[in-house]
């Protein structure tokens, strides 16, 4: 007996047709969330105005270089896309992977024209692994890959 | 050749012939890859120590997917030609498919709390593995409403063919959105950002963790087939 026979062909058309209605449903459905599918907003569009204004909202990005200060519990700093960047203050325990140049979510909101007020600060890891002895000739494999 | 694999005569001594491969290759790379990831492995640069968990969470996380794509492709055969061992295939994957998810989430929760700060937030990458969870579940509670084997089976199919959207959107989920998960370490453009002295040990879990799957979901056929003789 053949492998595809009229009957199986049937099957096989009847369940080609609900996976593709089911993949367009999803594709669709998908789209409509896309925007609460967002975890956070970089800074470029919160200065866009683009950041709900009522309630809070996370703001992602990298810890601006030489922005950290520390005052007892409370730090300062900025986040920044590299094309804008806005000041935070947060006031608690940070993260272990907090630090300058590194990927950073704050959960808060704007308390002022250019300030952020956090009431969580998340570090986010950049998925590379490596060893801190790495030879220079390994480094450069890592950056050109 | 999907009438020759499926018919249990076929399968039955096949999957005998297979199943000590599957052990010997599950317990093997899972004793040298865990020695290797959790002790000789080096320290990471920015997580040091804590990284290793990833040893764990990644091959889990990628079983939880490939389970259910092993399942799709058994319900999708079991709608179209009805064979009995891909109905066996869909009896016996939902709860390792489970287990794996259910270890994805608490390692990575474990993980979370001292790397981002947090067990848990609803990013799409975490949220699409909780509803995988729930998939799974679906299922299971399929195959104990349904009395009749072979009626629970379709039935798993179906569910199983339909949640099948979900597998997609986990796996693309770091790209598509923002998200607090980092994206693929693996598979990306320009190749793994992963020390290879980190990755050998990696790969060597996610072929232990496969061969297992593959050693149960065998041996439960068997077991089977031999319970309804052909």
């Amino acid at each position: 007996m053949s492998l595809l026979t009229r009957k199986h062909k049937r099957r096989g058309a009847f369940l080609a047709v609900i996976l593709i209605a089911l993949a367009a449903a999803t594709f669709l459905m998908l789209r409509a969330f896309n925007e609460n599918l967002l975890f956070y907003f970089l800074p470029t569009q919160v200065k866009e105005g683009q950041a709900p204004k009522n309630h809070d909202f996370r703001m992602g990005g990298l810890v601006l270089k030489g922005s950290i200060k520390k005052d007892g519990l409370t730090v300062h700093f900025e986040v920044t896309d590299l094309h804008n960047s806005i000041p935070v203050v947060y006031k608690g325990i940070l993260p272990d992977l907090f630090h300058e140049n590194r990927g950073v979510i704050v959960e808060g909101r704007m308390t002022g024209p250019d300030l952020f007020t956090a009431d969580q600060v998340l570090a986010k890891h950049d998925a590379k692994y490596q060893p801190p002895e790495m030879t220079p000739a390994m480094k450069k494999y890592m950056q050109t890959h | 050749m999907i009438r020759k694999f499926s018919s249990p005569k076929t399968f039955y001594p096949l999957a005998g012939k297979l199943m000590p491969w599957f052990f010997w290759t599950f317990a093997v790379l899972g004793l040298v890859g865990l020695y290797w990831g959790l002790v000789l492995a080096p320290v990471d640069a920015v997580q040091g120590q804590s990284y290793r968990i990833m040893y764990v969470h990644v091959p889990a996380a990628w079983m939880s997917m490939m389970i259910y794509t092993s399942m799709t492709a058994a319900a999708i055969t079991a709608l179209v030609w009805r064979t009995k061992v891909a109905e066996y295939w869909l009896l016996c994957s939902p709860g390792l498919g489970a287990s794996f998810t259910f270890i994805t989430l608490v390692t990575g929760s474990l993980w979370g709390k001292p790397m981002w700060g947090t067990y848990w937030v609803w990013d799409a990458r975490l949220t699409s593995e909780l509803v995988l969870l729930f998939i799974y579940f679906a299922i299971l509670a399929m195959k104990s409403a349904v009395p009749d084997r072979r009626k629970a089976a379709r039935v798993m199919a179906m569910i199983t063919v339909v949640g099948f959207v979900n597998i997609p959107i986990i796996k693309f989920s770091v790209d598509w959105w923002t998200t607090l998960h980092q994206g693929d370490s693996i598979f990306r453009k320009g190749g793994p950002s992963i020390a290879p002295a980190m990755l050998v040990p990696l790969f060597m879990m996610a072929l232990s963790f496969t061969s297992y799957y593959f050693w149960l979901v065998l041996k439960h056929i068997r077991t089977m087939i031999e319970r309804k003789p052909v």
